[in-house]
């Protein structure tokens, strides 16, 4: 019997578990997919937002809020790439400034300080690429970026050392309450626990229609991004918005932490959880639009594209409570969700441990180390991982420059790599220009050495997405 | 550490640099392999067709590639494998890292490039729908096959014709595969007319041209695609959508040479080729640095950039042999191109330090029959002979005299197709 079940890896679940793990008590997270990461948390626009957009008085303000300034913290902690580049909403037409001195209200109202409004030649002087459109701009230097892979890992393996355990290929099918707490129906069996957190993501819905009447239905609304080539990440060095005007609610251009360019989202409701498909016409929508924002769009540059699911619930607000005695829910966490994800996890925290009656921990151990990327160091250190270990000097993956070493360690570490996927959401290998053509059949040997199975018990995400079907005639 | 020539790339261009930078005089020579091995793209190659130009025989990919092994062996050159080189700078340190030897910095009295090419990727692309497992390029399909013995599927549809995609096609068709159809966004394909007769005729492997992959279906693994035509703008003409179900896409939409430590030395790429633009020396924008096969630009046969990784070699040789000037600015003609022709290697020549005879390597960007090719010295017509067809999947050449140029004033050099 576990105190709390957490249902869930996405960054939420992770945040919680992570959260909990300050208290007496034990935790285990249960998730569906084979690794953590593997929904929402993975496809997104890796924005840490300032806090201007969300409606006065919702829990997204002030989360949103809250969660921003709890970044620089957790990032340190947990040894996540984040970088407070700023953020600009543009503004392309006079007849539209109302709305933005509405959205720098709105900001103010949610407690930021750092807002102002500056005109087109302002904004294009600390960014010259943008357009020669723009006619003025909402100025947000607190907004920044974030790897939204390593915020996740950097929860759950922070959770892992200090005890949370981690069940995969697990999802949930039953939730029951019995004497002593719940017992949980998943797809490896039972799990017992005294108190339930549901952060399912676009599924928290069916989670809560387990166990409770149906209350709020989650709508997968999807989004579609184009990713661009590290050579043109400089095109701007701020996340740039637009203002959402008649026409739509606009896309954005951002550099990433790793230095690419990302472009997107579109916003399309779907029935289907299960939709992560791009579409022809997202993607061209989507560029038609980033290119309002930019002087030159270099579309020829797109290394990849992919889509995310948004969980936009009826309530549209995050849905933060315990709906029924010792089961919670962290349910509808749409954008700004990962923003918000420290503080959702300190405060959902702090009422499990409460509800449960447990206490802090003295040996709770905030620090998490990822893996080394052995090739952003400065030359010095770079030298002594080599020396110490040959294998740091083997690359693998060539466009990003990860080494075996790198390799080996993510998928060692707890919760490890057990996937293509997985090692590419720990090291970055694959994610670069030639999107793991190169490296993909050598990460394959190196998981099938690891994980004593033949390369044909390597998958690249889910049990079903095999890789080669064995040996040839 | 010091060295004189390092050449960057053990693959048929860098081994054949080697031997005729030794052959030309040059006492240190330095190949810096990535892989385990010798040989590059070569070893993949398991089919016949190396070496008819070179060797008078058809050899497989890595036969032809143990010859230059041998030959490189026979000299004192030496050689470096499991080596990443992670960058090059316009004095030409290289920066480069391996298990066995750490990080290491190198600087080199004169450096040649021969990175090869790399596959384009599905991103690239931009083709809609989900992310699979099951879409390889078709070059790690090869390598997956006939260097890991491994099967990448069973149902397989391709899209892109050039040749490794081809070649593919008939592997995977006597591996047991069923290849379904070669979809090629053109109206003519990117591979060799051997190639398509030999890997798709010979089988009943159907070619549509025109026709792109406009969506991919399966959340895990590939479960079909969908096929449409194209107009000539290349984009997909509504209505015409097939499916196919397979379980596994293979690409093979072009050949890009790797770049990243060319950029990183400030040397300067052509559009056309995305390689380095070259001098008649095969020397790059940056002095002291030369660039020969795929990096400089893609070849469809290995006897060319044999050829041409030779003529690297040499020019490296005597470029620390005598400290030959810098790019020579001023006495430099550029050779302009026209009519069909996309690009030349080299893009200028300086009639000073070009050989007796020059190679000058060009592809066409379309179909051609019965077409000129035709060189001009200014307004001069100095070459003018028919072709039955060019391809843009066919690398042409023509050769200009030393004697033809030197002292002659010529201004600019043009090489076109004509129709009469
Ligand atoms: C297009 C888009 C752009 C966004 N941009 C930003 C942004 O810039 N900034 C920002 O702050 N936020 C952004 N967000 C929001 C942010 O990504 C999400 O709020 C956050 O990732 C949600 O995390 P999660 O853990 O709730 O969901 P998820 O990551 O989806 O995790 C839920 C997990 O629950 C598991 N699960 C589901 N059902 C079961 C079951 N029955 N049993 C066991 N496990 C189950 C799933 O497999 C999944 O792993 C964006 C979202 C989208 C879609």
């Amino acid at each position: 019997m576990y105190d709390v079940a957490v249902i869930g890896a996405g960054v939420i679940g992770c945040a919680i578990a992570r959260e909990l793990t300050r208290y007496t008590g034990s935790v285990v997270v249960v998730e569906k997919g084979e690794d953590v990461c593997t929904g929402t948390s993975k496809a997104n626009s890796a924005i840490v937002h300032g806090g201007f957009d969300a409606e006065n008085g919702t829990m997204k303000a002030k989360m949103n809020v809250l969660g921003n300034r709890m970044m620089t913290r957790i990032s340190e902690e947990l040894d996540v790439p984040f970088r407070r580049n700023g953020a600009f909403v543009l503004c392309f037409q006079e007849e539209d400034r109302p709305a933005l001195e509405t959205l720098y209200e709105r900001g103010v109202k949610n407690g930021l300080t750092d807002l102002s409004i500056v005109s087109g030649d302002e904004a294009r002087k600390m960014e010259p690429n943008l357009s020669e459109n723009v006619v003025a701009a909402l100025w947000c230097p607190s907004s920044g970026i974030v790897c939204p892979f390593e915020l996740t890992l950097g929860f759950a393996e922070n959770a892992a050392k200090n005890g949370a355990e981690f069940r995969f290929l697990s999802g949930v099918t039953g939730v029951a309450r019995g004497e002593d707490g719940f017992t949980l129906e998943t797809e490896s069996g039972e799990i017992r626990a005294k108190a339930v957190v549901n952060a399912a993501g676009v599924y928290a819905d069916r989670i809560h229609d387990l166990l409770l009447p149906h209350d709020y239905t989650v709508t997968a609304r999807r989004g579609e991004y184009c990713l661009c080539d590290k050579t043109v990440g400089g095109l701007v060095d701020r996340t740039i918005f637009q203002l959402p005007t008649k026409l739509g609610k606009g896309v954005l251009v951002t550099p990433t932490v790793h230095g690419n360019l990302l472009l997107g989202p579109t916003a399309e409701d779907t029935d289907d959880k299960e939709y992560t498909a791009t579409t022809a016409f997202g993607l061209a929508d989507l560029q038609k639009r980033a290119a309002l924002s930019v002087k030159s769009l270099p579309t020829r540059q797109v290394i990849t594209s992919f889509s995310g699911l948004r969980a936009h619930t009826d309530v549209d607000d995050f849905i933060l409570r315990e709906a029924a005695p010792g089961f919670f829910e962290a349910a509808g966490i749409e954008s700004p969700g990962l923003t918000s994800a420290p503080v959702i996890g300190e405060m959902m925290a702090e009422k499990i441990a409460a509800a449960l009656g447990l206490s802090k921990r003295a040996d709770f151990d905030p620090i998490r180390k990822g893996v080394p990327h052995i090739y952003s160091l400065p030359e010095e250190e770079r030298r002594a991982y080599i020396e110490k270990d040959p294998l740091y000097g083997s690359i693998v993956c060539r466009c990003e420059t990860v080494s075996e070493g790198e390799i080996r360690d993510a998928i060692r570490r707890t919760p490890g790599a057990t996937t293509l996927d997985g090692v590419k959401r720990r090291t970055r290998a694959g994610m670069g220009r030639c999107q793991a053509g190169f490296c993909s059949p050598r990460v394959m040997e190196i998981l099938s050495r690891e994980l004593g199975l033949p390369l044909s018990g390597i998958r690249k995400n889910t049990p079903a997405s095999v890789l080669v079907y064995g040996k040839t005639k | 550490m010091k060295r004189e020539i390092v050449i960057i790339g053990g693959g048929p261009a860098g081994l054949a640099a080697a031997l005729a930078a030794k052959e030309a005089g040059a006492k240190d020579v330095l190949i810096l392999e990535r892989d385990v091995r010798l040989g590059g793209i070569l070893n993949q190659c398991i089919h016949n067709g190396f070496g008819l130009h070179t060797f008078k025989e058809e050899l497989t990919g890595p036969e032809y590639a143990a010859r230059f092994e041998e030959k490189v062996m026979e000299t004192d050159a030496e050689v470096w494998l499991s080596t990443m080189v992670l960058s090059l700078s316009k004095d030409r340190v290289i920066t480069a890292v391996s298990r066995e030897k750490g990080l290491v910095t190198i600087e080199a009295g004169a450096v040649i490039l021969a990175m090869g090419c790399r596959e384009r990727s599905r991103g690239a692309l931009n083709i809609p729908g989900f992310r699979p497992a099951g879409i390889y390029s078709a070059g790690t399909a090869q390598r997956l096959v006939n260097m890991e013995g491994q099967m990448p599927g069973h149902e397989v549809v391709i899209l892109g014709s050039g040749d490794i995609g081809l070649i593919m096609a008939r592997r995977m068709t006597l591996e047991g595969a069923k290849v379904k159809v070669v979809a090629e966004l053109q109206p003519y394909s990117g591979g060799l007319k051997r190639n398509i007769v030999q890997c798709l005729d010979d089988y009943g492997i159907p070619l549509k041209l025109s026709h792109t992959v406009t969506e991919i279906r399966g959340k895990d693994r590939v479960t079909g695609v969908v096929i449409s035509e194209v107009d000539d703008r290349l984009q997909p003409i509504p209505g015409t959508e097939e499916y196919y179900s397979c379980d596994t896409l293979l690409l093979s939409v072009g050949l890009i040479p790797e770049n990243e430590l060319s950029t990183g030395a400030g040397v300067e790429l052509s559009r056309a080729t995305n390689g380095p633009t070259v001098n008649e020396r095969l020397m790059t924008s940056v002095p002291g640095v030369f660039a020969c096969g795929n990096v400089l630009h893609v070849h469809d046969l290995v006897d060319y950039v044999s050829e041409e990784a030779a003529a690297a070699g040499r020019a490296a040789a005597e470029y620390i042999a005598n400290g030959q000037p810098e790019r020579s600015g001023g006495a430099e003609i550029p050779i302009a191109v026209g009519g069909g022709v996309r690009y030349t290697v080299p893009s200028a020549v300086d009639p000073a330090h070009m050989p007796e005879l020059l190679t000058v390597r060009f592809r066409v960007g379309n179909i051609y029959k019965n077409v000129y090719t035709s060189v001009y010295f200014d307004g001069e017509r100095v070459l003018h002979r028919k072709k039955q067809v060019m391809a843009p999947g066919e690398m042409e050449q023509v050769v200009l005299k030393r004697a033809d140029l030197l002292g002659k004033n010529v201004g600019k050099i043009t090489v076109t197709t004509e129709e009469d």
